[in-house]
C-alpha cells in the first residue's frame, strides 16, 4: 500500500534550558498521513541526529492518550486541533499539504520550560500530595459490595476520575488556572461515598496549594473544558466552588495542617 | 550448580501463605523507622509497596523516571482485574482462579506463588473501592463484571476502558497520602543505571538524573525493583515509548538471576502496523472479544471487501477451532490462529492483519449497548485508523505486550540477591509460559499491597542487614563505572542513529524470536544479534553531553541493554525444546498444530547467571505439581 506523503513547514520552539530564551526554529518534513505527530517529530529528530544536531526536546509514553505525558501546543492549541484527543492520537491526516505548522510548549508560569517542548509539571503533584486521596491505610477494608453505589454516581466519579493530568487546561487558559484538573479530583471525591469524611477539607487544603504554586483565577471563559483530552466538565469547578463555600461556612475554623 | 532455593513453604497449597505470614519474622512497629528501602518503578507494584511500606513505618525512597509516579505504564492498562470474588454466582472460587492461572501459563509457574496470588486477589478489589476508585456498577450499585479470555466465569472488575487508569492512580493517590506525611521521599526524572552490591547483598543504587544528568548513588537497607517488562525489546510493542529493562538488565548484570526470558506474550488484538515510521502498537483491550467476532476469508488472496465476502465464505476460526472457548481463548492461542491465516494468505487484502467483526452483536444488543461498553475503545480505533468500526470491522493483528519473563524471585519475592526484591511484571513469578487477561494488574497490586509488606519484614528481622554510606567506596565505584559508559557511548560518533539499531534488532526478534521459533532461525538470530551489537558499540551516534537533559543518551543506554537481553532471549528460546505458552517451537507441535510441552525434561524454571558479555550458565528450578494434574491444555 502507497503512503500518501504530505509536505509540511514546520515552527519548532526551541529553548535551552528553565532561563535561556527560546525562539522558533524552521524545519521542512515530508511525512506519511498516517503517521501520528509524534512520529513526525520522531522522523524530524532522525535526521537531526544523523546530522549530529541536537533532536528537539518533547515528551510522550504511552502514545495511546492515557499517561498525559506528552502535550505540544499546535497552531495555538493544546493537543493541537482535533477536540477529545491528546496530541500523541494527533494524525497527520488532519494536515493539509504545504501547511505551516507552529509547535510550541505548555506555557504556565507553575509550568517552567525545562527544555524545548518538556515542562515541568510537578506542581500538579505537588496539589494532589495535599488531599488528592482517601485516608485509608493497605488492608483492614470492607467487602468492596459493602457499600453500594449507584450506576450514575459512579458514572459521574468515572468522569471526573479520567483526568489524565496533562495540563493542558492549564496552557489554555488565559490566567493558567488549574481549577479544571483540581476541581476532577474533589468531584471525584465528592460525589462517592468514600470521599465524605475528608469532603470539606479535602478541598480546602488542595485549594490552597494550588494557589500558593502560581496558578491563575478562573475567570469562567470555559477553554479548559474545550482543550481537555478527556472532556472533563466545568460542572467540576463549580462544584468544587460549592463544596469550598460550604466548607468556609460549616466550620469556623477547619485545621490545615497536615 | 547453584541450588535455586523458591523458599515455598510446606503444608496444604491452601494454609501455605497464612501459614507463612505466621511464621514469619516481623519487625516491631518503633524499629521500622530505622529502616529505608528503595523502590524502582512507580506502577502499579512500585506505588502500591512504596505506599504500603510508608504506611507501616518504613522510610521509603521510590524513584521513577517520569516526570510523575501517575504516568508508570500500568495507567494504559484497558480491560480490568480479575478477582475471585464470584459476585456473579457463576462458580468462581480462590482454587478456580488459581486453576485456571496455572493452565493459562501452561503449566510453567509454581502453584504455591499463583495460589497466592488467587487469594489475596479479593483484598485488592476491597482496597481499591475503599480508595474510591470508581469501578462499574450494575443498576442496583453493586459491582459489575465481564469475562476474559481463558475463563468461563465472569471475575474482572474494569472502569471502563482505563481500569488501569483508575488502579493506578488509587495506588498514586495512596502514595501521595505517604509522600505528604514524610514517609516516602519521592525522586521524579531519575532512572536506575545501576545496583550497588556489598558483600552479595543489594545496597543501593545509582541513578542518572534526567534533567541535569547527573550521576548520583542512594543505599538502603533493601532495593525493590518494580521496574516493568522487556517488550519493547521487539522495538514495536503496545508498551510506553519509555518502558525499558535497564533497571532488571543491570541487576542481572550485578548478579540476579534472568529467568524465563523467552516467555514473551503476543497480544492478539492490537492494530496492525500502517508504515515504516510508525513509532509503537496499540492494543485493543481483549474486552472487545466478548463480543466481536474473529474472522478471515475462507479463500486465499481475497482482496474483496468485508462486506462483500459472504457468510458461508468466512471462517470463523477461534470458534471452528476452539468451540468451548471460542473468541475468548487464551492470548497465546489466539495470537498464534491469526499467524496460521496470515501465513496461509488469508489475512485482511493480503495484509497482516486479521477481522475482528461487531456486525452480530450490534444487531442482537443494539448499537447503544455496544457503545456504552467499548464506546471509548470504537473511538479509539477510530481516531487511529480513520475507520467507524460500528460500521466495519475492526482489522487487528497480534503484537508484543507483556513478558512472562523476568527477575527470578522466590516465594518471598526476593531475587537470589538478598536483599533486591522485584515486584510486578519485572519478576518472573506468576504467569509461567503465558499470562491471562486481566491478570497484570492483579499481580502487580498483589505483590505491593499484600505480599512485599510481609515478606521484606522477614528479610530485615531475619538478615538484619546493614547501611552502607552513598558515598562509600562500592558506590563510587559503581558511579564511575556509570560515568565511563555514558562517556563511551557519546565518544563513539558512529553512522547509524539508536532508533535504527533498535529497529533492526526489533525485525529480529520479531521475525525469529516472535509468534513462532525455531531451532535453526533462532541460532540465526543470536549471530545477528550479536553483530548488531558490534555495530552499535563501534558505529552508533549519541549526540549530545552527559550533563542535561540527553533523550537521545537515554534511549541509547537502553538499547545498549536490549542488544544483550535479545541474545539472551533468543538463547533461552533455542534451549526450551518444547512449546509452551507463548513459547511456540515450530519443531515442537502436535499433528493439529498445538504447542506440544515435554514435561519430563522442561517441568522447570530457568534462570540465567549472567557470567561476562555474551556468556550466561543455565540454572534450573524444577516445578512440582501436587495440586494440580499437568495437562494438555485444552480450550476445544
Amino acid at each position: 500500500m502507497a503512503e500518501k506523503m504530505i509536505n509540511l513547514k514546520l515552527k519548532v520552539w526551541r529553548q535551552n534550558g528553565p532561563k535561556a530564551v527560546g525562539a522558533f526554529e524552521d524545519h521542512d518534513v515530508s511525512v506519511s498521513a498516517d503517521s501520528s505527530f509524534l512520529e513526525m517529530l520522531d522522523e524530524l529528530n532522525d535526521s537531526l541526529e544523523r546530522n549530529g544536531k541536537d533532536p528537539v526536546v518533547f515528551e510522550s509514553d504511552c502514545r495511546e492518550g492515557i499517561c498525559g505525558t506528552c502535550g505540544l501546543v499546535i497552531n495555538g492549541q493544546p493537543h493541537g486541533p482535533i477536540p477529545k484527543i491528546a496530541t500523541c492520537q494527533l494524525h497527520m491526516r488532519h494536515f493539509t499539504e504545504g501547511q505551516t505548522i507552529w509547535i510550541e510548549p505548555f506555557r504556565a508560569k507553575a509550568f517552567p520550560v525545562l527544555k524545548d517542548l518538556a515542562v515541568d509539571r510537578s506542581a500538579f503533584d505537588t496539589i494532589m500530595h495535599a488531599g488528592g486521596y482517601v485516608s485509608v491505610n493497605t488492608g483492614g477494608v470492607p467487602d468492596a459490595n459493602a457499600i453500594a453505589i449507584p450506576k450514575d454516581v459512579a458514572a459521574e466519579a468515572f468522569d471526573a476520575a479520567a483526568c489524565i493530568g496533562c495540563g493542558a487546561c492549564v496552557a489554555a487558559c488565559k490566567n493558567a488556572s488549574a481549577m479544571l484538573f483540581v476541581s476532577a479530583k474533589v468531584s471525584q471525591f465528592a460525589v462517592l461515598p468514600q470521599g465524605q469524611p475528608e469532603r470539606y477539607t479535602r478541598v480546602q487544603k488542595m485549594v490552597k496549594v494550588m494557589d500558593e504554586l502560581g496558578f491563575g483565577s478562573c475567570t469562567n471563559t470555559y477553554a479548559c473544558e474545550a482543550e481537555c483530552p478527556k472532556g472533563i466538565s466545568v460542572k467540576n469547578i463549580a462544584r468544587m466552588n460549592k463544596d469550598y463555600i460550604k466548607a468556609k461556612v460549616k466550620t469556623e475554623k477547619i485545621e490545615l495542617e497536615a | 550448580m547453584v541450588k535455586l532455593d523458591s523458599k515455598i513453604p510446606s503444608g496444604p497449597l491452601a494454609e501455605k501463605w497464612t501459614n507463612h505470614k505466621f511464621n514469619i519474622k516481623l519487625v516491631n512497629p518503633a524499629n521500622k523507622r530505622k529502616y529505608d528501602i528503595i523502590v524502582v518503578g512507580t506502577g502499579l507494584a512500585g506505588a502500591s509497596a512504596a505506599a504500603t511500606l510508608g504506611e507501616l513505618g518504613y522510610n521509603v525512597s521510590a524513584f521513577t523516571f517520569h516526570d510523575s509516579p501517575r504516568r508508570a505504564h500500568s495507567i494504559a492498562a484497558q480491560g480490568g482485574i480479575n478477582a475471585a470474588k464470584n459476585y456473579q454466582n457463576d462458580g468462581d472460587s480462590v482454587y478456580r482462579l488459581f486453576y485456571d492461572t496455572i493452565k493459562g501459563g501452561d503449566f510453567r509457574a509454581r502453584e504455591a506463588n499463583v495460589y497466592r496470588l488467587a487469594e489475596v486477589s479479593n483484598n485488592i478489589i476491597d482496597q481499591c473501592v475503599a480508595q474510591g476508585v470508581p469501578f462499574a456498577r450494575e443498576y442496583g450499585g453493586l459491582l459489575d463484571n465481564r469475562s476474559f479470555g481463558g475463563a468461563q466465569v465472569s471475575r474482572t472488575f474494569y472502569a471502563r476502558g482505563q481500569t488501569g487508569q483508575q488502579l493506578l492512580l488509587g495506588a498514586y493517590s495512596a502514595l501521595n497520602r505517604q509522600i505528604a506525611k514524610g514517609k516516602v521521599k519521592m525522586y521524579n526524572r531519575k532512572e536506575m543505571v545501576d545496583l550497588v552490591v556489598v558483600d552479595g547483598k543489594a545496597a543501593g543504587i545509582v541513578t542518572r538524573d534526567l534533567v541535569s544528568g547527573e550521576i548520583e548513588t542512594y543505599s538502603a537497607h533493601a532495593v525493590i525493583l518494580a521496574t516493568g517488562g522487556y517488550a519493547n525489546v521487539f522495538f514495536l510493542s503496545t508498551n510506553a515509548m519509555n518502558c525499558n529493562v535497564t533497571a532488571g538488565w543491570r541487576a542481572h548484570k550485578k548478579g540476579a538471576f534472568f529467568a524465563n526470558p523467552c516467555y514473551t506474550q503476543i497480544h492478539p488484538t492490537c492494530l496492525p502496523v500502517h508504515g515504516e515510521h510508525q513509532s509503537k502498537l496499540t492494543l485493543m483491550s481483549e474486552s472487545l472479544r466478548n463480543d466481536g467476532r474473529v474472522w478471515v476469508s475462507k479463500l486465499k488472496g481475497d482482496m474483496r471487501n468485508p462486506g462483500d465476502i459472504p457468510e458461508n465464505e468466512r471462517d470463523y476460526y477461534l470458534e471452528r477451532k476452539y468451540p468451548s472457548f471460542g473468541n475468548l481463548s487464551p492470548r497465546d492461542i489466539s495470537s498464534r490462529s491469526a499467524k496460521e491465516a496470515v501465513d496461509d494468505e488469508r489475512g485482511v487484502k493480503g495484509q497482516e492483519a486479521v477481522y475482528l467483526d461487531f456486525e452480530d452483536a450490534i444487531n442482537r444488543l443494539g448499537k447503544k449497548a455496544i457503545e456504552e461498553k467499548y464506546g471509548n475503545l470504537f473511538e479509539m480505533y477510530e481516531t487511529i485508523t480513520g475507520e467507524n468500526p460500528y460500521q466495519v470491522p475492526m482489522k487487528i493483528y497480534p503484537a508484543p505486550h507483556y513478558t512472562m519473563g523476568g527477575l527470578w524471585v522466590d516465594y518471598n519475592l526476593m531475587s537470589n540477591l538478598p536483599g533486591l526484591f522485584v515486584l510486578g511484571e519485572a519478576n518472573f513469578s506468576d504467569h509461567g509460559a503465558n499470562r491471562l487477561g486481566a491478570s497484570a494488574l492483579m499481580q502487580g497490586l498483589a505483590d505491593g499491597y499484600f505480599v512485599i509488606p510481609y515478606t521484606i519484614g522477614n528479610y530485615l528481622a531475619s538478615d538484619k542487614p546493614e547501611k552502607h554510606a552513598a558515598n562509600s567506596a562500592p558506590f563510587k565505584e559503581a558511579a564511575n563505572q556509570i560515568k565511563d559508559f555514558t562517556a563511551n557511548l557519546l565518544s563513539i560518533q558512529g553512522k547509524h542513529t539508536v532508533d535504527e539499531i533498535h529497529k533492526k534488532l526489533g525485525r529480529v526478534m520479531w521475525n525469529q524470536v516472535g509468534m513462532a521459533r525455531n531451532a535453526e532461525g533462532l541460532k540465526a538470530a543470536i549471530k545477528e544479534i550479536k553483530e548488531l551489537k558490534e555495530l552499535f558499540w563501534n558505529d552508533v551516534k549519541v549526540v549530545g553531553k552527559a550533563e542535561e537533559l540527553n533523550q537521545n543518551l537515554e534511549r541509547a543506554g537502553r538499547v545498549a541493554d536490549y542488544l544483550e537481553l535479545g541474545e539472551l532471549m533468543a538463547l533461552d528460546a533455542l534451549e526450551r525444546n518444547e512449546s509452551c505458552g507463548g513459547h511456540f517451537r515450530e519443531e515442537y507441535q502436535t499433528p493439529e498444530g498445538e504447542a506440544l510441552r515435554d514435561d519430563e525434561n522442561y517441568t522447570h524454571v530457568a534462570a540465567w547467571q549472567f557470567d561476562k558479555a555474551g556468556a550466561w550458565t543455565r540454572h534450573k528450578e524444577e516445578l512440582t505439581f501436587e495440586n494440580v494434574e499437568l495437562s494438555t491444555r485444552s480450550y476445544k
